[in-house]
């Protein structure tokens, strides 16, 4: 895990490339962020522009997803594993992208800390909450679907 | 020493600093807390559907707004310019040496961007705009 009271690993210290900016970090868990980033960024570009054009393009728009909706949409085990992918590698992304704001803007550690912690908090929350109900979700035990 | 070798002239210094580079920057982040602030409310919402039909379209149900669907409008802008600029980025640091391009390429995704908010927008308004009207 990431320590968030300690100074990232960056480039050796160089008035250049403190007066440009950061550039790709040199290793450890910064690095494998770094590309984590734009790995994952390159599949969110397929799963999530998809997927908010398919929910909200199509006639009715969002006005059509009810609860069969959502039945009949995960019966296919093509729409759940993409739902799925979506729900882990958006929170990945996103509560990475917290953290390397906070990182930027928020200088004492302990606020740091708190923060990157509740970063940590809500994102494995969501994914065992989304992963549990992408699962588990059974339709038929509220009748037939269809 | 990654860092060594795709360090140019034009490196850095072009990309997110003193250029209009910094506004796709700060736009980047911006969208992109807004669509991670979204995405805490959604997947809540989403596990809604494991508690039955009667809490799930309940749930959704404040999805039947005009003003609500605007602001549906503003995240899939947020969503296609992250994702958009997310590849640029990804593009100039996987290919460093294009970042001499930098300024086409960064016309050539702003025109991408543009021609898929245009229908996108005619149709998500089109949408609110029926709503308003019931």
């Amino acid at each position: 895990m990431a320590t968030t009271t300690s100074p990232r690993p960056a480039a050796p210290p160089d008035a250049r490339e403190q007066a440009l900016g950061r550039g790709r970090p040199v290793g450890g868990f910064e690095l494998w962020t770094w590309v984590f980033m734009r790995i994952s960024g390159l599949l969110l570009l397929v799963l999530a522009v998809g997927h908010t054009l398919i929910m909200h393009l199509p006639a009715g728009g969002v006005s059509r997803i009810d609860f069969g909706f959502v039945a009949v949409r995960w019966q296919s085990p093509f729409w759940r594993t993409w739902d799925w992918m979506l729900l882990m590698l958006a929170l990945l992304h996103g509560i990475n992208g917290l953290r390397n704001i906070t990182l930027d803007y928020v200088r004492p550690p302990g606020w740091r800390f708190a923060l990157t912690m509740a970063y940590y908090v809500i994102g494995f929350t969501l994914m065992v909450l989304g992963t549990v109900i992408v699962v588990t979700f059974d339709p038929t035990r509220w009748g037939p679907v269809g | 020493m990654a860092i060594r070798s795709r360090k140019s002239k034009s490196d850095y210094g072009s990309i997110y600093r003193g250029h209009e580079g910094q506004w796709s920057w700060i736009l980047h982040r911006i969208t992109g807390v807004a669509v991670i602030l979204f995405l805490f409310a959604h997947v809540v919402d989403t596990a809604a559907v494991g508690w039955g039909p009667e809490a799930y379209d309940r749930i959704t149900a404040a999805y039947d707004n005009p003003i609500v669907r605007l602001l549906e409008l503003g995240l899939v802008v947020a969503v296609l310019y992250h994702s958009l600029n997310g590849l640029k980025i990804t593009l100039i640091d996987f290919f460093p040496r294009l970042v001499s391009r930098i300024r086409p390429i960064s016309i050539v995704f702003t025109a991408v961007f543009v021609l898929t908010l245009i229908p996108t927008a005619w149709i998500m308004l089109g949408q609110a705009w029926d709503l308003a009207r019931k």
